[in-house]
């Protein structure tokens, strides 16, 4: 339901009406934002000084370099990881055989209802041993094993969402279950998850910033090495946060496109954690 | 096992600090998350605007970049949370679960406004229609026929956002709530040895939250669930 | 068309304007290097011997306390006082500078990273304590120090028992956290001093707690927004950790110690790294014996 219909076309007193709140709301933002513009200038937070790290090149170089550069490989791999579990779990949580569902729906309730710092700072220490960069491996298997729970979840819904008359013929036709799901099924679904797991690819990438408490590399302790020295602690964090707002607003562009292009209105209906839905869609 | 059953009142502790930061902040992001998708559909075009910008940009921010800006810009605006001083029992509530409770308000309520903004679109066309039919206003409309009903739509995705503020209220341990992982990491830190079984009790603390939450939300969404 | 041939005129623009606003921020410190000296490493035994033949060296120190152990984000080496002592050790075991391998540590990893080995020294303003000797070695102290108060100008806190029940800030998982909920005031943490400065600074907290010379580092930088009050109310003895697997290390590191305390390095490293912020260098502590 687009939002039109849930006021009738405006008449000229409420155009009025309409205008005048428009003008009120515009007001209270701009001075809103005024309103701070004028504190960070008051703490001389628009001082040259403060800003001169981001026009330096060592510092921009550290940012994109061992900061964004850093984030993106983080997010990119465990992405890769979760696809490979997802389907993994996905596939084994739609089998056929008790033995493989319920351990398979365990796996994928337990990751997902246990916040990703904890699993973070487990595997840091588990890893710790004689191990360089084990605050990235830490990052990177924390988040591939939350992130493979997710798309697994994806992947049955996604799989479900795929008209039961497709899996209907497909049997009908002599086909066998492995061949209905590589053929007819994944296909169909995988145009389907595309934007969820788009949106996946969002929360990995935000996710990333928790390494700091793990001593990963990435934006988040660029960041913070840069005000310990500097003391620029606003301009640091506005600059941290617009790159991850660009490259997460790049993302979600992405995956309004393919919902756009591959799904249109129809929404994939993914279970909430805890239900310990095994229901099979096959 | 020992190190967590000789110190289960710092185990029930901090799961008491993570329950307190996921009531209070969930009840106040979905307040703030109802503001939120009213100004985004309502008639209102700067509101429409503003509210949707205000949602794509914090959504696009790490939650930990939101933490952090409370705990060190907001102050230079004057935005600070010293005033806060609660102590009950056991608990204190000072600035520092201050700061935790707003940032996690305006980052879930984000989440919050899209959950019910889907809610909304699933209502049926012909009651936004009929609502108008009988003469009411915009008001009218939201409050007494689409959001009830949205809410209702809603129950699953919203229930999928509040869990995932449990978890998230995990990230004020960075910044100093002595929440259920910072009181594992003290443990672990302690009793290096049993790092391993620490690490599953609270897991295993977070996960019977997460299902008690997600019983409840299920056994409300059987009630209310729209024909 | 034209569209595009005016996207590439800003653009170029645009790098045109960045190349010309470089700016230059930060230092460029980035600490001297020391030579390895020459001895031979059939003079140590165990670990330490090690060590020498290997010519390499894992040390774990702090990246993000100015003054003691400090990496900024354009440097591949940390600077500060703890490093300056590390890099003293490597070179008595004939180790140059450039090549030791920094780790950094924060206050609750360094036993697991002792424990497995991850790095073979820590100096991270480690406070020596009866409670990690039963976990790690620690030989030294290369500096004791007290615990004191840094509140604002202002404030008209005299000592630790007029903040009682108040929050004092310090870092997680270090002994000045635990010292200050002794004390009956209730210790809150990050993982940095410099962010509870930030907190002090904007009047959030009352106070933070830690070694006395850190604090003195820190109101210097601050002057007239920042003092330290307070009788040292704990003596901080800071020293340098070990796996306890390493035979030899302690006898190693006191010898070392001891010649850097007599020949005037240990007062140079000082100057050096904590002279700039207004700390008086002070007369080098006395070593513990080595426990067998």
């Amino acid at each position: 339901m687009s939002a039109s219909v849930l006021f009738d076309s405006p008449g000229p007193r409420t155009v009025a009406r309409h205008r005048a709140y428009s003008v009120v709301a515009a007001v209270l933002i701009v001075v809103a934002v005024a309103w701070a513009v004028k504190g960070f200038y008051d703490h001389g937070q628009f001082a040259y000084d403060k800003w001169e790290a981001f026009t330096t090149p060592s510092y921009v170089q550290a940012l994109l370099v061992d900061g964004l550069l850093q984030t993106l490989l983080m997010a990119v791999l465990a992405i890769a990881g979760a696809l490979v579990m997802g389907t993994v779990l996905g596939l084994g949580k739609l089998s056929d055989h008790r033995w493989v569902r319920w351990p398979a729906a365990a796996i994928v309730e337990f990751f997902r209802a246990t916040p990703v710092l904890l699993l973070m700072i487990f595997i840091w220490y588990a890893l710790g041993i004689k191990e360089d960069s084990s605050g990235f491996l830490a990052v990177v298997f924390a988040l591939t094993l939350y992130n493979g729970s997710v798309l697994a979840e994806v992947l049955r819904a996604g799989i479900n969402a795929v008209p039961k008359g497709q899996s209907e013929a497909a049997y009908a036709i002599g086909m066998r279950k492995s061949q209905v799901m590589s053929i007819v099924l994944v296909p169909q679904a995988v145009k389907i998850m595309f934007p969820a797991m788009i949106a996946q690819c969002i929360v990995a990438l935000k996710d990333t910033a928790l390494g700091a408490a793990v001593l990963a590399p990435g934006l988040m302790r660029v960041g913070k090495a840069i005000y310990t020295e500097l003391h620029n602690q606003v301009p640091t964090m506005a600059v941290v946060a617009l790159l991850y707002i660009v490259v997460n607003l790049l993302l979600l562009w992405l995956a309004t496109w393919a919902q756009k292009k591959y799904v249109g209105e129809k929404k994939l209906q993914v279970a909430m954690v805890g239900t310990m839905d095994t229901g099979r869609g096959v | 096992m020992d190190a967590v059953t000789s110190n289960f009142d710092l185990f029930l502790k901090g799961f008491g600090y993570t329950l307190f930061l996921f009531l209070i902040s969930g009840l106040l992001s979905l307040v703030l998350g109802t503001l939120l998708v009213a100004c985004r559909v309502g008639p209102v075009a700067v509101l429409r605007w503003a509210g949707g910008w205000y949602v794509t940009l914090v959504r696009s921010t790490p939650l930990v970049v939101v933490f952090a800006f409370f705990q060190f810009a907001a102050p230079m605006l004057g935005i600070r949370f010293g005033w806060v001083d609660v102590h009950i029992g056991a608990f204190d509530f000072t600035s520092f679960f201050a700061i935790a409770v707003v940032a996690l308000t305006l980052y879930t309520s984000c989440f919050v406004c899209e959950a019910l903004r889907s809610g909304v679109n699933a209502v049926p066309l012909g009651q936004a229609e009929a609502a108008r039919a009988i003469g009411l206003t915009f008001g009218g409309t939201m409050s007494q026929v689409i959001l009830p009903q949205a809410f209702r739509a809603s129950v699953p995705p919203l229930a999928s956002v509040l869990i995932a503020l449990i978890k998230n209220t995990s990230v004020a341990f960075i910044f100093g709530v002595g929440e259920a992982v910072a009181q594992m990491r003290i443990m672990t830190n302690n009793h290096s040895s049993e790092r391993t079984t620490i690490f599953l009790a609270y897991a295993a603390g977070y996960i019977l939250i997460v299902f008690v939450f997600s019983f409840l939300a299920n056994r409300l969404e059987r009630h209310w669930r729209v024909a | 068309m034209r569209l595009r041939k005016t996207k590439a005129v800003i653009a170029a623009c645009g790098l045109t304007l960045a190349m010309a606003a470089c700016g230059n921020a930060g230092s460029g410190d980035k600490g001297k290097e020391v030579a390895g000296k020459d001895v031979k490493c059939s003079d140590f035994t165990g670990r330490a011997a090690e060590i020498c033949k290997a010519g390499k060296i894992t040390i774990g120190v702090k990246f993000d306390q100015p003054g003691l152990g400090f990496k900024s984000a354009t440097s591949d080496t940390p600077t500060g006082f703890d490093v300056e002592v590390a890099k003293i050790l490597a070179s008595d075991l004939g180790i140059d500078s450039k090549d030791i391998k920094w780790e950094e540590t924060i206050s609750d990893n360094r036993e697991p990273f002792l424990q497995q080995g991850k790095v073979d020294l820590v100096l991270a303003s480690y406070s020596i304590t009866p409670d990690r000797r039963k976990v790690v070695g620690q030989a030294g102290p290369y500096m004791v120090t007290g615990q004191q108060l840094l509140v604002p100008a202002d404030s008209k806190v005299k000592d630790i028992s007029d903040l009682k029940g108040k929050e004092v800030c310090s870092v997680t998982g270090s002994t000045s956290i635990d010292k200050i909920n002794e004390k009956g005031a209730k210790g809150v943490g990050f993982e940095s001093y410099s962010e509870c400065v930030q907190k002090v600074l904007d009047g959030t907290v009352s106070a933070m707690s830690t070694d006395g010379t850190i604090l003195a580092g820190f109101a210097a930088q601050n002057e007239g927004q920042l003092k330290v009050v307070g009788d040292p109310f704990s003596e901080e003895r800071i020293g340098v950790g070990y796996s306890k697997k390493a035979t030899g290390m302690c006898d190693f590191i006191n010898k070392s110690l001891t010649a850097a305390f007599d020949d005037g390095t240990w007062a140079k490293a000082f100057e050096k790294t904590l002279g700039p912020s207004g700390v008086d260098t002070p007369t080098p502590p006395t070593l513990d014996p080595c426990q067998s």
